[in-house]
C-alpha cells in the first residue's frame, strides 16, 4: 500500500503521521506543497498542524495550493484521502468535504484523550473497528467545532457518513462529552463515496502504549485490507 | 546630534558608564554607538551584577558537552546524543502584554536550542501571578497560558511541564520562564563562535521592524505607573515563520555549511552580531541597507536595536552561499548577506557606503563594567510557630483547603490548552513530578521538570536555593531517571538594594552547594533583576530546570497508585517542621519562621537509593514528599489513580497536624507491592536508609485512621474545583 502525506510550510504532525503509516508497513513518501504532481499513492494523507500559520481561517491557503488541486484530482478519481485536525479542515476549505470547523465552544485550545464512538465501520478507513465501538483518542486543536447546515447534516445521518462522534467512556453521546461543541458531537465524516475521511481526532498518536494506547491502530489497518 | 545627560540617562546607562564609555571610545559616541552600548551594558544583556556570582557555581562534570555562555546548554546522554536545554525569563514583556510577551518568551528559548543544531523535543514552563483576587491577575493568567499554549503548539513542540503559582509578591510584576530542551548528535553541536576573515555574514528569518526597541532595556529596569507606555518595546511573536526557521536552519545543519550561527535575542542584531566576534576574536562590517525591513525608512538606529523576532545572524564558510540561499528559498524566508567578519576588531556599521558607526568590540563585550555590588546578608527569623497554641483544625479540612488552594488546585484547566502529544514521544505528560519524553526511534528518554520555592527563598535564601535543586532532583528521581543536569532562571528585584543583592547572592550559595553535592551542574541559565514596581520587589524566586537520563525504558513510572492492596512507604525522616508551609500558610494565614533544613546527605543517599529500587524495578508509584507535606503527596497519588489509602495511626506520633502536613525534606511515598516488600526492605535497611511503612492502598476512599475518610471522588472534585469557577 502506497501513502503520500503532503506537507505545507507550519504542517507538524507530518513525522507523526509518517511515524505511523511506516509502522504499520504503508511504503510513505513526504510531498512538498510546492511540487505539482503526486506520486502514485493509494492513499493521500494532509497532516495537522498550523498550515501557512493559519493566520487567516484554518486550512484557507492550504485549500489554495498548488499540490491541492492534484490532491483534489485523486479524490475524484477515487483515491483515498485521510485529513486530520489541520487536514480536515483544509479538506472541508477545497469542498472535498462539506461543512466548516469553527472555534471551539470555550474559544480555548484543547488537548486532551477524549472517547469517539465508532458509528459507522462499512467503510475502507473503520472496517477494522467494531460498530459503536468506544475509542480514546487524544484531540489537539483550536477549530474543531464542526458545523454543517440542516440539509447537510440530514444527508449525512440518511446516507450514514458520519465516522465518528465524541462520546463518555461507556458511549454516552451528549453536550457533557462533545469536547468543542461540534454539532451533534461529530468528530469525523466521510465523503459522499466514503474514500475521503475527514476527522479532528489523531489517530497517529495512539498507536503505541509506552506513548498512549493502539485505539488508533485499527484505522490503518483498516486501509491496509 | 549632541549626546546630553539627558539622552544618557534615557539609554539607562549610569554617568560612570557613559564616561567608560568615553574613555573606551577614545571619543564622544554618537546616537547610534550609545544605542548600541545602552544595548550591551545593560543588566540583561551583560550581567554585570550577576557575573562575580555565577562564576561560583559548578558547570562541570563528565556529562557536560557543553557549559554556560553559548546559546544554551549541552549534556551528553550517550550512544552519541545530546541534549541542548535552557531557561529564560520573559517578565517584563508579559506583564505589559501578557499574549505576546509569553509567546515570544517561548520563541525566543526554542531559537537558543535550535540554533545550536538541537531539534526541540520540549518545552515547559514555569510561570508566577499575583493574587487570584488582584484585578489584573485573570487577564494577565489567561494572557499568558494563551500565549505559551500559541507559539508550541504552532510550532509543533509539546508543551509537557512546568509549574504555576499565585502570591501576592507576583501583583504588579509577574514572572513567566520558559524552557526548551532540545535533541541532536553530539557531533553535530553548532556554536556561536566565528572564525575567519572575510567570511559572509547572512541575516535570515523575519523581516525587520520597529517592533522591541530597547526591549533589553526595558527588561533591566524596574516598572513604575507609567510601565504601559512601554507596550511598543514588547515584540510580536509569529510561531509559522520559526516553524519554517526551524526546518531552514536544520535543513542546511546537515551539511558543513555553517561557520557560527547566533540568534537575534535580546538587542537582536547588535548582541548577534557582536557575540559572534567577540568569542571569534574578530572584527565584523555590517551594511545596514541590506538589512530586509518590514517598515519604511528605517534608519541604522532602529535596526540595530529591534528586537523582531524569528531573525538569526550565520557566517558562512567560503563558497557555500547558493547552496544555502536555495535551502532558504525554498522555506521562503529571507536570505541576505548583509556583512562579513574582519581583522579589524571593530563593529562597523555602514549605511549607503558611509561608516555610521565603529566600536571595538572588546568595549561592547570584555571590557563592559561588571558590578561587585554590596550585598547583605538576610538575618535569620527566630519566630516560631508554636503548633499547640494555634486552633485546632481537623486535618480533613486542613487537607480539603489546601488542595481547593489555587497553588495546589488540579492545572489541567491550563495544560489542556497546550499540546502535549505533538511528535510523538511524549511518555509522560504534565501532571507527574517530572514529563518523560522519549528519544525519537530508541529505547531511551530523558526526564525534566521545573521548580521553584519563592516563599522558603524569601525566608531563607541559602536554604532555600538548596531547598529547590534538591526538590527538583528529587522530581527527577521519582519517575526513575538519574539526574545530569540543570538551568537556572534566577529572579529577583533591584540588585542595587543591598537586601536583594543578598537574596541573590545567598540563594547562589545555596544552589551551588546542594549542586556541588549531587553533582547537578548549571549548564545554562538566565538572570532577570530588576522585578518589582515602585521600589516594591518580588520575593527571590530562583527557578530550577533540571534534565535526567532513563537509559533503559521499560515501563516509566509516575505518581499515581497503581493497585490495592499495595504497601505504602515513607522514606526519609518527618520532624514535622511547619514553619513556611503551606499548612500555615493555607489555614492560619502564617507566613513566619524559617524553611525546613537541608540534609544534603540525606537527600543524596534517599535519593540514590529510590533510583535504585526503581531501576530495580521494585516500585509500582513514587512520589516526592513537597509543599502540603505527606498528605498532599498522598491525595496526589490517589487523585491520580482512583485508588485509596488506608493510613495506620503511627505510634510514635506527637502531633497529627506536624506528622501530615509538616515539609521535612528529602521525603519520598513510594508505593510497594507486597512480592517485593522483603527485597525493598533488605536494600532500605542495608543502605542505612530511614523509612516507615505507613498503610496500605485500597479501593475508593482516602482514609487516615482515627482521622478522616473521604472518597476519591470527593478528593478529585476538591482539587478540580477552583480553576473551573475562577
Amino acid at each position: 500500500m502506497k501513502s503520500s502525506v503532503i506537507v505545507f510550510p507550519g504542517s507538524n504532525c507530518d513525522r507523526d503521521i509518517a511515524v505511523a503509516l511506516e509502522k504499520m508497513q504503508f511504503k510513505n513518501k513526504m510531498v512538498w506543497h510546492k511540487e505539482t504532481s503526486l506520486p502514485k499513492s493509494d492513499l493521500i494523507v494532509i497532516p495537522g498542524g498550523f498550515s501557512y500559520g493559519d493566520y487567516l481561517r484554518s486550512g484557507a491557503i492550504a485549500g489554495k495550493s498548488l499540490i491541492i488541486s492534484e490532491v483534489i484530482k485523486a479524490a475524484n478519481s477515487g483515491c483515498l484521502i485521510l485529513g486530520i485536525c489541520n487536514g480536515f479542515q483544509i479538506l472541508t476549505e477545497t469542498g472535498l468535504l462539506k461543512g466548516t470547523l469553527l472555534r471551539n465552544k470555550n474559544l480555548k485550545f484543547i488537548n486532551k484523550d477524549v472517547n469517539i464512538k465508532v458509528l459507522n465501520n462499512k467503510s475502507k478507513f473503520t472496517s477494522k473497528y467494531k460498530l459503536n465501538q468506544v475509542l480514546k483518542i487524544n484531540i489537539a486543536h483550536n477549530e474543531g467545532n464542526y458545523f454543517t447546515n440542516e440539509k447537510h447534516l440530514t444527508e449525512l445521518n440518511t446516507e450514514r457518513l458520519i465516522a465518528f462522534k465524541y462520546c463518555d467512556k461507556n458511549g454516552n453521546i451528549n453536550e457533557n462529552s462533545n469536547p468543542n461543541g461540534a454539532i451533534d458531537n461529530i468528530a469525523g465524516i466521510f465523503n459522499s463515496k466514503k474514500n475521503i475521511l475527514g476527522m479532528m481526532p489523531h489517530p497517529e498518536r495512539m498507536i503505541d502504549n509506552m506513548i498512549s494506547n493502539t485505539d488508533g491502530v485499527n484505522l490503518f489497518s483498516s486501509l491496509l485490507n | 546630534m549632541e549626546i546630553t545627560e539627558k539622552i544618557v540617562k534615557k539609554h539607562g546607562l549610569k554617568k560612570e558608564e557613559y564616561h567608560r564609555i568615553k574613555k573606551l571610545m577614545k571619543r564622544d559616541p554618537n546616537l547610534l554607538e550609545l544605542g548600541i552600548f545602552s544595548a550591551m551594558w545593560n543588566e540583561h544583556c551583560s550581567y554585570k551584577s550577576s557575573r562575580l556570582h555565577l562564576k561560583k557555581l559548578p558547570t562541570k562534570g563528565k556529562q557536560v558537552i557543553q557549559g554556560p555562555g553559548e546559546n544554551a546548554g549541552v549534556i551528553d546522554i550517550g550512544d552519541n546524543d545530546a541534549i541542548v536545554f535552557k531557561i529564560e525569563s520573559h517578565n517584563h514583556p508579559s506583564y505589559i502584554e501578557p499574549y505576546q510577551g509569553a509567546a515570544t518568551g517561548v520563541g525566543g528559548i526554542l531559537r537558543d536550542v535550535f540554533t545550536m543544531g538541537a531539534r526541540p523535543i520540549a518545552l515547559l514552563n514555569s510561570i508566577h501571578f499575583g493574587s487570584p483576587s488582584h484585578p489584573k491577575t485573570k487577564s494577565l493568567l489567561n494572557g499568558v497560558v494563551s500565549g505559551i499554549g500559541g507559539y508550541g503548539n504552532c510550532m509543533g513542540i509539546p508543551t509537557v511541564a512546568g509549574e504555576t503559582k499565585f502570591n501576592d509578591t507576583y501583583n504588579e510584576n509577574i514572572l513567566v520562564n520558559a524552557m526548551a530542551v532540545g535533541h541532536t548528535n553530539k557531533n553535530k553541536i553548532f556554536y556561536s563562535k566565528a572564525k575567519g576573515v572575510n567570511k559572509l555574514v547572512v541575516y535570515v528569518g523575519s523581516k525587520t521592524g520597529r517592533d522591541g526597541i530597547h526591549g533589553a532595556s526595558m527588561a533591566s529596569a524596574e516598572f513604575d505607573e507609567n510601565s504601559e507606555e512601554k507596550k511598543p518595546t514588547v515584540q510580536v511573536g509569529d510561531p509559522f515563520t520559526e516553524k519554517l526557521l526551524l526546518e531552514a536552519c536544520l535543513e542546511l545543519m546537515k551539511d558543513d555549511s555553517i561557520i557560527a550561527i547566533q540568534d537575534m535575542g535580546a538587542a537582536g542584531l547588535t548582541s548577534s552580531s557582536v557575540e559572534m566576534a567577540s568569542k571569534g576574536s574578530l572584527g565584523i562590517e555590517l551594511e545596514l541597507d541590506k538589512v530586509p525591513c518590514r517598515e519604511k525608512n528605517m534608519t541604522p538606529y532602529e535596526m540595530m536595536l529591534s528586537e523582531s523576532q524569528e531573525r538569526m545572524l550565520i557566517i558562512l564558510e567560503d563558497g557555500k552561499e547558493n547552496y544555502a540561499k536555495k535551502i532558504f528559498k525554498k522555506w521562503d524566508l529571507d536570505f541576505v548577506v548583509i556583512g562579513k567578519t574582519t581583522s579589524t576588531n571593530n563593529l562597523t556599521l555602514k549605511f549607503h557606503g558611509k561608516i555610521e558607526g565603529e566600536i571595538p568590540i572588546d568595549a561592547l563585550s570584555s571590557k563592559a563594567p561588571i558590578y561587585d555590588r554590596k550585598w547583605s546578608k538576610k538575618k535569620a527569623s527566630k519566630k516560631k510557630t508554636d503548633i499547640k497554641k494555634l486552633k485546632k483544625i481537623k486535618l480533613e479540612d486542613a487537607l480539603v483547603k489546601i488542595l481547593s488552594s489555587p497553588n495546589h488546585s488540579n492545572k489541567s484547566w491550563i495544560t489542556n490548552q497546550y499540546d502535549q502529544m505533538v511528535m510523538g514521544d511524549t511518555v509522560q505528560r504534565s501532571g507527574s513530578d517530572a514529563a518523560i519524553i522519549r528519544i525519537h526511534n530508541k529505547n531511551k528518554a530523558i526526564a525534566v521538570s521545573v521548580d521553584s520555592s519563592a516563599n522558603y527563598c524569601k525566608s531563607n535564601p541559602v536554604s532555600g536555593g538548596k531547598q529547590i535543586v534538591c526538590e527538583n532532583w528529587r522530581n527527577i528521581i521519582s519517575v526513575g531517571a538519574k539526574p545530569l543536569a540543570i538551568t537556572n532562571c534566577l529572579n529577583f528585584g533591584n540588585p542595587e538594594d543591598e537586601k536583594i543583592m543578598g537574596e541573590f547572592a545567598e540563594c547562589l550559595i545555596g544552589i551551588k552547594e546542594a549542586c556541588e553535592f549531587l553533582s547537578y551542574p548549571v549548564v545554562s541559565g538566565n538572570v532577570s533583576f530588576y522585578n518589582g514596581t515602585n521600589r516594591k520587589n518580588i520575593f527571590p524566586t530562583p527557578v530550577i530546570g533540571g534534565v535526567g537520563l532513563i537509559n533503559n525504558l521499560k515501563k516509566p513510572l509516575n505518581h499515581n497508585f497503581k493497585n490495592e492492596n499495595n504497601i505504602i512507604i515513607l522514606i526519609g525522616k518527618t520532624f514535622g517542621h511547619l514553619d513556611q508551609s503551606c499548612y500555615l500558610k493555607e489555614n492560619y494565614s502564617i507566613h513566619d519562621g524559617m524553611p525546613p533544613e537541608i540534609n544534603l546527605l540525606n537527600e543524596k543517599n534517599n535519593g540514590d537509593v529510590v533510583l535504585n529500587l526503581i531501576q530495580a524495578n521494585l516500585v509500582s508509584a513514587a512520589h516526592d514528599v513537597s509543599s502540603g507535606g505527606l498528605v498532599v503527596a498522598l491525595s496526589e497519588m490517589s487523585i491520580g489513580s482512583n485508588l485509596g489509602i488506608k493510613i495506620e495511626k503511627s505510634k510514635k506520633l506527637r502531633n497529627t497536624a506536624q506528622y501530615f502536613f509538616g515539609e521535612d525534606q528529602g521525603r519520598y511515598v513510594l508505593e510497594i507491592d507486597k512480592k517485593n516488600l522483603i527485597s525493598v526492605e533488605k536494600t532500605l535497611k542495608n543502605n542505612d536508609i530511614f523509612y516507615e511503612n505507613i498503610g496500605i492502598t485500597q479501593k475508593d476512599y482516602f482514609e487516615i485512621e482515627g482521622e478522616m475518610r473521604l472518597s476519591i471522588n470527593d478528593l478529585y472534585e476538591i482539587n478540580n474545583q477552583w480553576y473551573n469557577n475562577y
